[in-house]
């Protein structure tokens, strides 16, 4: 497990230097330094907003940094803001959205655009001749010739890495790589990390999992608020001082749990019994209370999400059965899941949730049109407005005026503004996937306490979370998914707080093994 | 404290006028070159500004206009409409055949409408529910019913000399068209469903978020169903005003490629291509530089051949100007 067993040696291979970016009146980075050494895992922690992406693409070229910043690989400045030069000296960015031709060979993937030619034509034999080459340097299974559609999520993106060795990288950018996969597959790519730093590639590994940077890290660098706060090393590692650089505060303020989780004379709002999709999920039961906060977690691909759909209608499900306060409901679009009181604010806001072209009024309007209409179909604006100015009101959404549009909000106020959306329809039962993903600090800690208060006033709340300390620090009860069954229940009890650990070994199937 | 709300009053009132400006903008983005167009025209043919002759043009422009609102709502939602010529033929045939019906001549104009309805919901119900995709779907309705409107008239053309609602095309109220009565009355209608009621919101955020749309409660197949009838009726109210003002109507060769002026007239009035942004007002703009144009340059003396070039240019010039007028806006 000590990947950092073996001598790094301390040769920076590169150095980032005092590196700004400002768009317009945002400051996206604020003189960040950084150096990482040859051979090393350098990972990148820090919240959604920190910096973290900015700072990469400043680095792979495709943003040039603001006057003053400079870039030294092997000690020598490099030109910025240019894509194509970066690559030749060795950086190579993998993506979490992996950027593969599905219908061409791996061969084909490695060096798309940069094919090896002769007399002017693609030359395949050397082709797959020199994809087999690096593939076998990765230790992976698969055939240069195979399709990559054949190809599982965690091949592809040892595909992507076999791409990056194509054009002699020296240091590797990974995004967040094992977001996608399944645990074996992230074995494999640990494993392949591992060759990969035995060889002198450098690797800056952006990640949010702890348990992940605990695993492999090196160093670890933290950015925050678009500014660098420090490094660690290894032997200097611990949680509770990542995080408070991360977040730069103590944590006991930022949750909010004043509502009273419910007791005994408990009411059941949603019974859930028997989901199954037909793939992922299957045979999902379990009873949600009125008053409570019931965080649903899981690893990313557990089958979260998914379930939260299959509830609110919005995918088909092959079995399965909802009751709402004891009622049998039929409920096969989210339509109807509305029209029952049964809310969803979707983990993906920009394609699933905002119309961003739109004003604010309208999309915090959307649900309700239908209500608030006056005969023949005409819209009552004045409803609007004034459902639009106390959503602004209450969830404190931060904007010159309601008729601006929804697209030019920052990310937690277009969180709250679909919120406003979603309290409209006045529901019993609320599901959040995910609901401070991509939300500044200050915005999260506003969705807490509304959160809190929403649970206050009776109403059931199904949380998805994939933050272990947002889980712990705002529900009264956890669910975990694994594989797409419920792996079991962690409860509080007086004096015995939720345990992150326990979580996790639900999460991972760590208690089974 | 009052202070400090003043101020958020009046940036309250300078965001609404910036919007209201913004949306007058975009709609109206392509009216100085409708000006421009007009003013150019008057040095070189004098006869350009006069009553007799913008009273042509707008007669002239009238049925792309009435074609060209159905494709608005359609072109809102993200899809395209491209049967409405071959809808035109087929409801103008019908209106003629139906003409010559002794005393009942006038259920022309409804049975015109009522087909052109029909194909439309035909083209809804395959893109809302069979989930084709609308430019499939609509290209190859044009062929379909094309062949309809060539098997309505067994392939002849159809006259009617005395035709009962040939008013419609050469009459006027107080001096104005009824061509143009009917097609400003279409826009506003258009305007009232898209702007004030909640059909319209739903159009509107069909086109700019399908997805977002359903997940909100949205019966997103009912909306969709909903813009293709309204494109098919209007076909068929265009194919009505065509055949009064010819007395007859030929399937093969009435309304070919009238889808094509009107994808141009809306796509000229600023409505977005990928659907959720635009507006009625842009699309009569559109429609009526097209037919400034084609009237312009007859009047210029231009031969039909270089018309047809010159129109071309026109179109993607004006809206290579309008995209790079709204990307410089989008950066402030």
């Amino acid at each position: 497990m000590s990947a950092a067993a073996h001598v790094v040696p301390q040769k920076p291979v590169l150095e980032m230097r005092h590196i700004s970016k400002t768009f317009g009146p945002v400051r996206a980075l604020r003189d960040v330094s950084l150096t990482v050494n040859a051979g090393e895992l350098h990972a990148l922690m820090g919240e959604n907003g920190a910096g973290k992406s900015t700072l990469m693409k400043v680095l792979s070229g495709a943003y040039r940094p603001d006057p003053g910043g400079e870039i030294l690989i092997g000690g020598a400045p490099v030109a910025t803001g240019d894509p194509i030069k970066a690559r030749a000296h060795g950086i190579a960015v993998i993506y979490q959205e992996l950027s593969l031709a599905p219908n061409l060979t791996v061969a084909q993937n490695i060096f798309l655009g940069n094919e090896p030619r002769r007399f002017g034509i693609v030359d395949r034999d050397q082709c797959n001749r020199r994809a087999t080459e690096i593939l076998e340097r990765l230790g992976v299974s698969f055939s240069a010739r195979a399709l990559v559609s054949s190809l599982s999520l965690g091949e592809r993106q040892l595909v992507e890495i076999a791409r990056a060795l194509s054009t002699s990288a020296s240091i590797i950018v990974m995004d967040e790589p094992t977001t996608s996969l399944t645990s074996r597959e992230t074995d494999r790519l640990f494993e392949v990390i591992a060759t990969l730093k035995a060889q002198g590639i450098a690797i800056i590994y952006i990640s949010h999992r702890m348990e992940e940077v605990y695993q492999l890290a090196d160093r670890v660098s933290v950015l925050r608020d678009s500014g660098y706060v420090g490094t660690l090393e290894r032997a200097d590692l611990n949680a509770s001082r990542l995080v408070s650089m991360m977040v730069g505060r103590d944590l006991s303020a930022f949750y909010k749990k004043d509502h009273r989780p419910p007791d005994s004379q408990r009411r059941v709002a949603l019974s859930v019994r028997g989901m199954s999709d037909g793939g992922l999920l299957k045979d999902c039961s379990f009873d949600l209370y009125h008053g409570e906060v019931l965080a649903l977690a899981g690893l990313v691909g557990s089958g979260r999400t998914e379930l939260a759909r299959l509830i609110f209608g919005a995918d088909r499900r092959s079995a399965g059965e909802l009751k709402l306060e004891g009622k049998p409901v039929a409920i096969a679009s989210p339509r109807q899941a509305l029209e029952a009181g049964i809310a969803y604010l979707t983990e993906d806001r920009k394609e699933l949730g905002l119309f961003l072209d739109m004003s604010i009024s309208d999309n915090i309007n959307m649900g309700v049109l239908a209500r608030d209409a006056r005969a023949g179909g005409f819209r009552d604006f004045a409803a609007a407005d004034r459902r639009a100015a106390k959503a602004i009101a209450d969830l404190s959404i931060r904007t010159r005026s309601a008729q601006a549009n929804a697209g030019s909000l920052s990310g937690g106020n277009q969180q709250k503004v679909l919120l406003g959306r979603l309290l409209e329809t006045e529901p019993k039962v609320v599901i959040l996937d995910e609901p401070t993903r991509g939300v500044d600090v200050g915005a999260k800690s506003e969705i807490y306490r509304l959160i809190d208060s929403l649970a206050g006033r009776g109403i059931a709340i199904l949380m998805i979370s994939s933050e272990l300390p947002e889980v712990i620090g705002v529900a009264d009860r956890v669910l975990v998914m694994r594989d797409g069954a419920i792996a079991g229940e962690v409860t509080a009890s007086e004096g015995r707080p939720l345990r992150q650990e326990e979580i996790m070994e639900l999460a991972t199937g760590a208690a089974q093994r | 404290m009052t202070d400090s709300s003043a101020a958020t009053k009046a940036a309250d009132q300078a965001a609404v006028r910036s919007r209201r400006l913004r949306t007058a903008f975009a709609a109206l983005g392509m009216l100085p070159v409708l000006l421009l167009l007009a003013v150019g025209f008057q040095f070189i043919n004098p006869r350009f500004l006069t009553g007799t002759n913008l009273l042509i043009v707008t007669q002239q422009s009238s049925i792309n206009i009435v074609l060209a609102a159905g494709m608005t709502f359609v072109i809102l939602t993200g899809g395209i409409d491209l049967s409405v010529g071959s809808i035109l033929a087929a409801s103008a045939m019908v209106a003629v055949l139906v003409s010559l019906v002794p005393d009942w001549g006038m259920l022309g104009i409804p049975a015109a409408i009522l087909l052109g309805l029909g194909f439309g919901i035909i083209n809804g119900l395959l893109t809302a529910y069979i989930r084709l995709p609308p430019f499939i779907v609509t290209l190859g309705s044009l062929t379909a019913v094309r062949g309809v409107a060539r098997l309505l008239g067994e392939d002849t053309t159809v006259f009617n000399p005395d035709l009962p609602f040939d008013f419609i095309g050469n009459g006027s109220l107080l001096g104005i068209p009824w061509l143009v009565i009917i097609a400003l009355t279409v826009v506003v209608l258009s305007w009232l469903v898209l702007k004030r009621t909640v059909l319209g919101t739903w159009i509107y955020a069909v086109g700019g978020n399908a997805e977002a749309a359903r997940l909100t409660g949205i019966k997103v197949p009912l909306v969709l169903l909903f813009v293709y009838g309204v494109s098919g009726l209007l076909a068929g109210l265009g194919g009505v005003m065509s055949a009064a003002r010819l007395y007859a109507a030929n399937g093969l060769q009435l309304g070919q490629s009238y889808e094509l002026d009107a994808i141009a007239a809306v796509i000229l009035g600023g409505t977005s291509f990928v659907g959720g942004v635009g507006s009625i007002w842009g699309t009569l703009i559109g429609g009526l530089i097209i037919a400034v144009l084609s009237n312009g340059l007859i009047l210029a003396g231009v031969s039909d051949i270089w018309q047809y070039i010159i129109k071309g240019l026109v179109i993607i010039v004006a809206v290579a100007l309008d995209r790079y007028r709204l990307q410089a806006g989008a950066r402030t």
